[in-house]
């Protein structure tokens, strides 16, 4: 018998930051099955761990509770079931925190699942693994503080299988938060390659949210995108066979449209022909885009080969200090006084001692972010002094020496600004996948 | 002729890879793009970039491609002294990447 069903699953976060009104809408004029939540940026659970230290119920990310308090409510009344990667270094505190939640909030007994088994911080350490974006191995990184694993979709179907209301991960690949509710779904093998392949391409269209509803879009006298304020968040309405159609809520702002949804496929793909997920080999050529209404774009192809046996693996390590000053100048000379300005800090810190390994000198608004060498002298620029200290009191020289320019540099500079921040970096390698045991604890509310 | 006046991009990064499409508003323009994008001319355009490798992906069902530039993130984003450290702002500088053969010097 053919399954004739359609599942609807929204993007209520593409990012830890994301603005929490569209996903409110979503759930209340969406009829949704599913709505997920995407918040956990590379670096993120490095930072999460380090919290995690400090406070043994902490290591989670800190709007996950404010997320939840908005929508919840709604999100039970119409029976939707949420995942999210907000777990951070802490699924099992977060889920215990969302459980305690419902029950300030008055809400019936919720389920919420935490996907534990993505932290490898034990396992990296048994020998060095080679690291994938650079030479050298984990081994030589220095100062370790978190390693984990991007878990697949399977968990989060048994997840929902065992009947969580909520399902809160740590790392997973991003497609995976919104595959594994469609295994749950539709009832699919996960070893079928090409139907996970055609999952993974809905999946990754709808994982930055706004950005496939006009977000990261508009471009004056180009690209209009109507009531960008009041961006829509995307959802799609899937059937059994993985193809779709994305759209978003009627009347809320925003465009969805062949070339919102082109750009977003490609967006951080780099062979189309190969995008690695823990359950599938993504191959992304085949898929074909339809409008097929207003803001509807149905989604059809693409395919997939068995999974890679080996898992990415992020590493969180500290890497020292990033000290920051800034300056402005404006009107006739105003660059070449910021050039004098460069040549004035660069001998300050050479004379004081400060080790200059690795230093940015920007003149924003000629060549900071434009790269083309082909910025012309403005009427104001800004100057950006920044480099890598190994040590915080180095770091906050270089500050300082911009901000006595104030008094002992150029004629004329403004609104000096300084700042130091502690690195935490990322570093990638690949560990086999069976040393990594995914496993789901259920908390009840 | 620009190559704004025909495509529209989107940046992306992931680790010290800047990730580049350039897609056509319109399919028919797709062969000139792939004629005259090539990884030379973003790279000559792109003069400050520092890049280690560049690959040149072609969709032509959808009438895009995809720029891999590696090593053009000065080491990726969590170490980056960059303002703008995950290059977002990479692929509209080929806004005006011109399209007219051998001109651009």
């Amino acid at each position: 018998m053919i399954d004739k069903r359609i599942i609807r699953i929204g993007a209520g976060a593409g990012f830890a930051g994301d603005r929490i009104e569209p996903a409110l809408e979503l759930v209340e004029q969406g009829d949704l099955d599913f709505l997920v939540f995407e918040c956990l940026a590379e670096r993120t659970i490095a930072l999460a761990q380090n919290a995690r230290r400090a406070d043994p119920d902490g290591g989670f990310d800190p709007l996950l509770l404010e997320r939840m308090r908005r929508v919840l409510p709604a999100a039970r009344a119409r029976g939707v079931r949420i995942i999210t990667n907000a777990g951070a270094a802490n699924p099992l505190g977060a889920a215990h925190a969302v459980a305690a939640l419902a029950q300030e909030l008055g809400l019936p007994p919720l389920r919420v699942a935490a996907v534990l088994g993505d932290d490898v911080l034990e396992a990296i350490a048994t020998r060095p693994f080679p690291l994938i974006d650079r030479e050298g191995t984990s081994a030589d990184l220095p100062a370790v503080i978190s390693a984990n694993a991007y878990l697949g979709a399977g968990p989060i179907a048994d997840a929902l299988d065992q009947g969580a209301d909520v399902v809160v991960t740590g790392r997973v690949g991003d497609p995976a938060l919104f595959v594994g509710p469609l295994i749950h779904a539709f009832g699919w093998s996960i070893e079928d390659s090409s139907l996970m392949g055609r999952a993974t391409v809905v999946g990754h269209l709808l994982e930055c949210a706004g950005q496939l509803t006009g977000g990261y879009f508009a471009d004056a006298g180009r690209k209009h995108v109507p009531g960008l304020a009041r961006l829509g968040f995307p959802l799609a309405e899937v059937a059994a066979d993985a193809s779709a159609v994305v759209t978003k809520v009627a009347g809320s702002g925003g465009l969805l449209s062949l070339a919102t949804c082109k750009e977003q496929l490609l967006y951080e793909i780099l062979d189309p022909a190969a995008y690695y997920q823990a359950d599938v080999v993504a191959d992304f050529r085949s898929v074909r885009l339809r409008e097929v209404g207003d803001d509807r774009i149905a989604v059809t192809g693409g395919d997939g080969r068995p999974r890679p046996d080996s898992l990415k693996v992020s590493i969180g390590y500290d890497d020292g200090f990033i000290g920051e000053g800034q300056i402005s100048y404006a009107g006739p000379g105003a660059l070449e006084r910021a050039r004098l300005a460069i040549d004035v800090v660069r001998e300050r810190l050479a004379i004081v001692g400060v080790p200059l390994d690795e230093a940015r000198f920007d003149l924003m608004g000629v060549d900071a972010v434009d790269r083309t060498g082909r910025g012309l002298p403005p009427r104001e620029v800004r100057l950006r002094i920044c480099a890598r200290a190994a040590t915080i009191e180095a770091a906050q020289r270089i500050g300082a020496e911009v901000e006595a320019l104030y008094t002992n540099g150029p004629f004329g500079g403004g609104g000096a600004t300084r700042s130091v921040r502690r690195v935490v970096a990322v570093a990638s390698t690949l560990i086999p996948a069976d040393m990594v045991q995914p496993r789901v604890i259920m908390v009840e509310g | 002729m620009l190559l704004g006046d025909v495509a529209h991009l989107r940046t992306g990064d992931k680790g010290d890879i800047s990730q580049i499409s350039v897609i056509a508003y319109d399919p028919a323009d797709f062969p000139l793009i792939a004629r005259e994008v090539t990884v030379a001319r973003v790279l000559r355009h792109l003069s400050g970039v520092a890049v280690r490798a560049a690959t040149r992906h072609e969709l032509p069902d959808l009438g895009a491609l995809n720029f891999v530039l590696e090593g053009a993130l000065n080491g990726g984003v969590t170490r980056s002294l960059a303002l703008d450290a995950h290059g977002k702002a990479l692929g509209a500088q080929l806004l005006d990447l011109p399209l007219d053969g051998d001109a651009e010097s």
